[in-house]
Formats: structure tokens, sequence, C-alpha cells
């Protein structure tokens, strides 16, 4: 199982292993890994393999986040108010994975309806860090990312609507890809912030992250801002290149902006900076540019406003009136509101507040329509650099994994830009990627690499060719000591 | 004292369409709960809608005819609010940008034109509907997500007879366009009602009163009545500061309006922008298309009627007032049936029969266009008299045969046999030697007596006139 798929595939084809194998290891790691981390909400121990075809996804175990509809199969958007939630109907990526003959073996915890950055507000309780337990796994794809790193299977569903996929997987030391918005049908997964959510996968080589794509991705008739991807064949076009032109943002990724650095920041940018000289070195031109101060800071509110305001709508189908636990009271208002009092976590009903206030027809036009317009400012930005450059490249985060005991974390107002820095994939759709670039502290970091739209092939090329010049493809968390 | 009544109308209707608004379930009345339901029309986790694109030509089309301002881009926007019937806790509707502006219309109000201004028109969904018993209450998914569209009048109006005959008009567009039925008896209108008043010479509107949820004709009409009649007398007594922006609803059983919230507790919706939807850019190829599938509206087909058939502004009238009963009539027209026979066999014979009962329409009576057009031609030819006409008409709906073979069962053709005719003429001469003296002694109506004969011997099937031709020509 610490293998990729193509390995998988060809051990399948050959008849060395076979699916009904996969499947049992799989699903035997997924409850050592379930001990270790805490990262399944559901592990489908009645799994069975599937028919072996010339499809590489075929007969290949994966995990879903539980933020998908499985038909058949509890979906909690590791919420209380969706406890018991067993859908009818099959997310489209699922279906259409289904339809490739890949098989799920578990749903895997996120951060509660995908809203939050630790993977510790789920409601099964806290995901560790498979390299360290006293380490988050960040999120809100947790459990996805820390059992692709544990090595349970090959890859995993994601969702990302601000960096869900993209800092998990730098946090665990693995790929994970959000492709450009619209690519891959949003049809069942259950919606946080409309205008950001993104589905992707989690894996551990970016071979791997295209296969699954490719598997997932087509127009949907379900989801009118899907978009029709078949002329893009992602893997069959993977391939070393050169002569790209990157560019990275002076303001976060140098040293000497921030006033008092933590070790663990010095050494992340150190990090950093060694792989933006691997890249000149690979034949890529890498240019620092300047952004304007003021934009960039406005970076993490303009998504606390947006995300918070969609999600409080999307989310005001939770009443446990047609579905979900039926709350209790002497009329509908009460019934609902006992519903979502007792079933929201604390830190959800703070974003809800935060999303009616900034939509109040007399907050909107300072908040949320501001919001917006300096979202489009971001995106006009990084649009014209696109023009000049194939990608940016940046650090994820402000160094590795952040510690459970949020007392021992170090927070200071200078880092909050560079920790939401990915957050600008999701503004503008981009195609984006996180790739494994080295350890500080022992445990691993991350790159990314986020490009044009409709450019995913350009950014996954970037991503395999860098991906090649390191050690870290197909790494596990669970090394052999 | 008489005040001015200043009228606004919002008026929901729900459209036609193979499917809903948002989803792909069927858009239908059914009586069986929750028949026409998906995951998306009760807002399962991870539904998306997908707009209906027939409901959004159809909402041009709408736009068009009320002559307003359309779009550069179709745009959906978020109503939010928590209600049991409401299962998105959002309503998708056109909140910034709706599909028609700044419309206008000219109607007829008892013979007098008025000019009705359009504030805006827009596309929106409906919501589930609610049945309440004494402890619980039921949620049917039907109707959620069934299509609306609702217009928006400035507020133009002044009298209860303005309005009903906007609506009326509104009514006849809708269904001649067959973008709704506007069957109040599927629940397929709503309006809610804004009434104030002020006096006559004055400048500045009275405080607005919205009644919601008004869902027949007869109820707007008779809201409008109450509520002029209500406000007057508050002002009249000097307690006009009793009148107070508010939303009431319109209760059927005391035929009054009761208070339903004050303004303070108006509902702060939360508009923005749908993101599932991307906007839709509505081309001039478009509009184009749509201009050019616009059918002939009732008006026009007044027009056709008088002009062209030479019907009476009344029968035309008559016959336009449905679509339906218009489209019999063209029907009938198209099959070759000469129109003022047409028009009169549908205004006498054809309408009665629809009116005998609520639940009838045209379309119910078994008497078809291909029937009246066989019948009108069995006359024109002679076969059958006009009476005889009558009395098949009545036969056609108690047998169900056609004009044809209700004149063969019934043996009815006219003798065309002029010998026979003329024997029977002798017959009665003969039997009748004292009528005929008295006859021409002055006596006229002897003569129709002697047709009597005639046609009583020939079993109704003589031609009278050709009978008296003949007895005239005999007794001279």
């Amino acid at each position: 199982m610490n293998k990729g798929i193509v390995e998988l595939h060809n051990e399948l084809k050959s008849k060395k292993t076979t699916s009904e194998e996969l499947v049992k290891e799989s699903l035997k790691l997924a409850h050592d890994c379930q001990k270790l981390t805490n990262s399944f909400v559901t592990i489908l121990d009645d799994a069975v393999g599937s028919e072996v075809t010339d499809d590489l996804l075929s007969g290949i175990p994966y995990g879903i986040k539980d933020i998908f509809s499985t038909k058949g199969i509890l979906s909690t958007g590791s919420s209380n108010t969706l406890k018991d939630y067993v859908p009818f109907f099959d997310a489209t990526c699922v279906k259409n994975l289904k339809s490739h003959g890949a098989v799920a073996v578990g749903k895997t915890v996120l951060d509660e309806l995908g809203m939050g950055g630790t993977g510790t507000t789920g409601h099964t309780g806290v995901v560790k860090n498979p390299w360290d337990t006293s380490r988050m796994c960040a999120g809100s794809s947790a459990g996805s990312a820390a059992s692709v790193a544990y090595g349970v299977y090959p890859y995993a569903l994601g969702s990302d609507t601000g960096d869900s996929i993209r800092k998990p997987a730098a946090y665990c030391g693995i790929v994970g890809y959000k492709p450009t918005y619209g690519m891959i049908s949003r049809y069942g997964m259950f919606q946080f912030a409309s205008s950001l959510d993104t589905v992707g996968v989690l894996s551990r080589s970016v071979e791997d992250a295209a296969i699954v794509v490719d598997g997932m991705k087509g127009i949907d008739e379900n989801d009118m801002t899907s978009w029709d991807s078949s002329n893009i064949h992602l893997y069959d076009s993977l391939k070393t290149v050169k002569d790209k032109k990157l560019f990275y943002i002076k303001e976060v990724c140098d040293i000497e902006n921030y006033e008092n650095p933590s070790e663990e920041l010095i050494h992340h940018l150190e990090n950093f900076k060694e792989t933006v000289k691997k890249c000149e070195s690979l034949g890529f031109s890498v240019e620092g540019i300047s952004i304007d101060k003021t934009l960039l800071n406005a970076l993490p509110s303009v998504y606390v406003v947006i995300s918070c305001a969609e999600a409080t709508s999307n989310m005001s189908n939770l009443t446990g009136i047609s579905f979900g636990p039926r709350g209790n009271g002497d009329s509908p208002k009460e019934i609902m509101k006992n519903h979502r009092t007792v079933g929201f976590s604390p830190l959800i009903k703070r974003r809800f507040v935060i999303g009616s206030y900034v939509l109040q027809s007399e907050n909107q036009e300072k908040y949320f329509n501001n919001a917006k317009r300096v979202r489009r400012l971001i995106v006009d930005k990084m649009n014209e650099l696109f023009e000049k450059f194939d990608a940016m490249i940046a650090p994820v985060g402000i160094g590795p994994a952040k510690y459970l005991d949020n007392s021992k974390n170090m927070l200071s107002e200078d880092t909050a830009v560079l920790d939401e820095l990915l957050q600008i994939g999701n503004y503008g759709g981009y195609p984006s990627i996180t790739i494994p670039n080295g350890f500080v502290s022992n445990l691993p970091v991350g790159v990314n690499i986020t490009g044009k739209v409709k450019d995913d092939q350009n950014v996954l090329n970037i991503a395999y060719t860098l991906e090649s010049s390191m050690e870290y493809k197909n790494q596990l968390a669970r090394r052999e000591k | 004292m008489a005040y001015k009544a200043v009228i606004g109308l919002e008026f929901h209707c729900e459209m036609k369409s193979h499917t809903k608004v948002f989803s792909p379930s069927i858009n239908g009345y059914s009586k069986l709960a929750n028949e026409y339901v998906s995951p998306i029309d009760m807002a399962f986790p991870g539904t998306l809608p997908v707009v209906n694109k027939t409901c959004v030509r159809k909402a041009i089309e709408m736009a068009m005819i009320l002559n307003c301002k359309i779009p550069e881009y179709m745009e959906f926007d978020r109503k939010n609010y928590f209600y049991p019937d409401l299962p998105k806790g959002y309503q998708i509707t056109q909140f910034y940008n709706p599909v028609g502006v700044n419309g206008k219309i000219t109607i007829d109000v008892n013979g007098k034109e008025k000019e009705v201004l359009i504030h805006d028109i827009h596309l929106e969904e409906d919501a589930a509907s609610l049945d309440h018993y004494y402890n619980t209450s039921t949620i049917d998914y039907n109707r959620a997500g069934v299509p609306l569209l609702e217009l928006v009048t400035e507020p133009c109006l002044h009298s209860a007879d303005e309005a009903l005959a906007f609506l009326e008009h509104v009514r006849s567009i809708y269904q001649y366009t067959d973008i709704s039925e506007c069957d109040t008896k599927k629940g397929q209108i709503r309006a809610d009602v804004n009434v104030s008043i002020m006096e006559e010479d004055a400048t500045e509107f009275g405080t607005k009163v919205e009644v919601k949820n008004v869902n027949s004709f007869d109820a707007i009409r008779q809201t409008i009545e109450y509520e002029i009649k209500r406000q007057s007398k508050l002002k009249d007594e000097g307690r006009y500061d009793e009148v107070v922006q508010e939303t009431r609803r319109w209760d059927d059983e005391s035929c009054t309006t009761i208070h339903m919230r004050s303004k303070a507790d108006a509902i702060d919706y939360k508009y923005f922008r749908e993101p599932n939807l991307p906007r839709f850019k509505i081309t001039e190829e478009l509009k184009e298309d749509i201009r050019k599938s616009i059918p002939e509206l009732a008006y026009e087909r007044r027009e056709k009627y008088i002009n062209k058939y030479g019907l009476s502004e009344y029968d035309a009238g008559v016959l336009v007032k449905s679509k339906k009963v218009s489209d019999y009539f063209e029907e009938c027209l198209h099959l070759g049936t000469d129109a003022k026979s047409a028009c009169n066999w549908i205004t006498t014979r054809v309408l009665a029969e629809v009116n005998k009962s609520e639940d009838t329409t045209i379309d119910d009576v078994f008497v078809r266009p291909n029937m009246i057009y066989e019948l009108v031609k069995l006359i024109e030819d002679k076969k059958i008299t006009n009476n005889q006409g009558k009395e098949v008409f009545i036969h056609m709906l108690e047998d169900h045969l056609t004009p044809k073979e209700i004149v063969k069962k019934y043996d009815m053709e006219i003798i065309e046999d002029e010998g026979l005719i003329d024997s029977l003429v002798s017959e009665v001469i003969n039997e009748n030697s004292q009528a005929i003296e008295d006859y021409h002694n002055g006596r006229t109506n002897m003569l129709d007596y002697m047709v009597g004969q005639v046609m009583k011997k020939s079993k109704g099937k003589a031609n009278p006139v050709e009978a008296k031709q003949k007895l005239l020509e005999k007794i001279k």
C-alpha cells in the first residue's frame, strides 16, 4: 500500500496481488492509522475488491473525505447536525471514481463541514499528525492527509475552500492538488463557500494526483459551474519541463520582512530558498516580485468575509426538518433553533454570526461588497502576473505542522498573510498543488505551485519536474526505523 | 369623504414547464404529497441548482411583452430566511438584476385606456406547501422549486377595478403565451397587495399597508375595497395615525384584513448573488429568437375578429376572453367554417355548456371544432334546417355522435326529392279547403299552418322554405 497507483496497477495486472488483497490490507492499515491519528469517521469494513481492468484506478482502494455524499454510506461532514445522515446518492466525483473501478475503504474526518484549518473540530474528535501525534494535520482535509501519509491507500479525496487540501498535504509531507475551479463537479460535496469550493485529491506523488483528477473531472449537468475538460489528459501529458518562468512574492517569502521570526519560520523560508535554487538549476527562472502590502494584508479578512457569508447561507439547509436529527421545541422555529444550537460547534456558530453580520443590509456594502472588490483586485493582480509568468511558487504555511496544544504555537500578526497565502488560489479558481520539499524540526514542509485558470497541465508539469529532483516522492509518515 | 387610493401589486404566478426551475423534478399538480421531489428540492447536502432554460426564455418573453428593459445578463440571488417550507434556508430569486425592469403596458378599464407601469418582473422558485392540523403540520415538497414569475407594478393603480382589469390582462397574456395557466384552483396565483390612500390633491403618498398572499381575483378585489374603506374610515375619524406601515393578510372567513407583522419586525433577507449559477449572457440573437416566438395575444386576436371577420366587439370580446375558447374558434376557422356561423355556435351553444359548471372548460365539451364545421356545412348545404341544427347539437351532446351520425340516426335529412314534396303539398291542399278559403279571406297565418302540415307529413325533413313557396304557387 506504500506504492503509487501505476505500480499497484501493474501488480494487479500481473496478478502479483489482487484487488481483494489490497482492500484487506488497506482496511487493516486504516484501523492501525485510526488508533494513531483518529483519521476516520467510518471505516468500510465490508468493502470488497473490484474487477481489475486496464483502467489505472481499477481495484485500488482509496479514501473519501466525509464532506462527500456517498450512497448508502454515512456522510456526516464531521458535524453533529449530520451524525446519522445516510445519503441516497453519490457525489459526482465519487460516482466517477466508482465507474473507474476504484474501491472506497473509508470516510475521513474533517474540520466540521470543512470550516477550520486545524483538523480538531470534527464531531469524532481531533485528528493527529502521523509524523508526530502532538502536532496537527491542519485542515480541513485532515483525515485524508493523515491516512494518505500513513499509507492506508495511495490517495484520498479532499475539498479545498481556502487551503483545505494544500496545507494538510504540506503538514503531512504529501501531495495536495486543487484543480481549477469547476474542473471537477461539486455536486454531492457539502457546500461551504460555493464560489471558493473545489474538489481535489491528496496523494503521495504528482503522477497519482494527475491520474485521480483525470478520473474525477468532467462537465456535469448537475453543476453549472463545471466545465468541459475532455481535451485535457493530465496523466498522459505529464512530463518534465524546463524554461518555465516562476515568481514568488518577496513580501511574504523574504525572512527580512519578519520582525521576530520563529526558528521554524527561518528554517522553512531557508528551505524554500533552497527549492527556488533547485528550480533554477532545473532550467526555470524564478523572480521575486512585489505586491502592494495593503492588498496582501487584506487576504485573510477577504477570506473570512466571503467564506463566512456564503457558508451561513449554504448551511441554512441544516435545520433538522427534512433530514438530520429533529430538534426539540414547540414551534418550527424553536425546533430549527434547537437543532442548530445543539448541533454546531462554537467555531461554526461564530462564523455564522460573522457571515450574517457582513450580509446584513446595513453592513453588506461595507464588508461583503468590499471583500468582493478586494478579491477582484487580487485576482486582477494575479492574472496580470500570470501574463508574464507560468506560475507562482510559494512556501506552504509558516513552518511545519503546528502543535495541537495551541499555547506552544508561535503566532504573530506579521505571519498571517503567509499562513493564509494559498487562499489566492481559491479567489481566482487557480490550479494549485502542494508537494513536500524537505523537513523542518524533523517534520515535513511543503512548497506550492499555483498557475493560471485551466492551465492545470503546466502547473502539474512544473510540480512533477521539481518533485523528480527531490527525494520526497511517495514518502510515508510511517517510516521504517 | 372619498380619498384617492394608491395601489401597487406584486403578482406571483406559477409557470408552466416540464420540470422545476432549478431541479429535474416534474413541475406538476398532484393530490398525492411529495410525488414530484428530487434531492435538490429537499436541499440535501451537496445538491446544486441547475437553471431551467425554458423558464429563462419564458421569463424574458414576458419581460418583452411588458416592454421592460432586459438586462445584459441573467443573474440570480439568494433571499435568506428560515421557515419550514423553505428547504435550503433561502429562496433563489432575482433581486439585484431582475429579468425585466421599467416596463409599461396599456390596458382597458371599463372601455378606457390606462397605462400601467411595471417596476420589474423576476424569475424565482416557490416554497414547499404546509398543511396545518390540530397539533401537527405536514410538508409537501411538490411545490418546492416550482417556477414562479413575480410581476411588481409601480403604485399606479387607483381602484379595485383598475387592479382587476390589469390582472385580467396579465392573466390573458400568461395564458396566450402558455407561460402559465393562472389557475386559482391549483393555487397558481398569489398576490401581495399594497394599498394607501391620500387626499385627491395631495402630492405625497399616504402610509402603505401590505396585504400578503391573497390568492384569488375575488379576494384581491375584496382586499382592496376593504383596505380603502378601513383606511378612509380611520382618516375620516381623525385616527389616520392608526394606519401604520405593516403587513396584513386577507381572511376569507371574516372578509377582513388582519395584522401579521409590523415594519419593525421586517426580515432582513440578506440578499446576495447565487454563486452556484454563473451569470448567463442574454444575447441580441436570443432576444430576437424569443421575440419571434411571441404568439398572437388576446387584444391582437380581438382586433382581427372585428376587422377581418366582421364580428361585433362584444362577440370578439367573448371569444378572446379565454385562450382555450379563442383557440377553439381559430380551429373552426382553420377548418374552413364561416366565421360568423362559428362565432354564433360557440358564443351561444358551446359556451352555454361550458358555463353549466365551474369545473368545465371548452376542452371538456364533446362537440369539437371539426363537428362545428360539419354542422355549419350541413346547414349551408341545406341538408338540414337551422332548427334541425339546434336539435342536432343537443343530440350530439347526449349521444356523443358527430353531426352526420346524428342526422342519420334520427333520419333528419331534408327531402330533396321535389316530386315527393309536390305530392305532400297537393295532399295538404286537398285536405284543407277551409283553410285555403280562410287564407284568401285574409287569414294569412293559415299559410304557416299548412306549411306545418307539410312538415308533419314529411316528419320534419321537408325544407320549410321550399314547402311554403310551393304552397303559395298552388293556392294563388
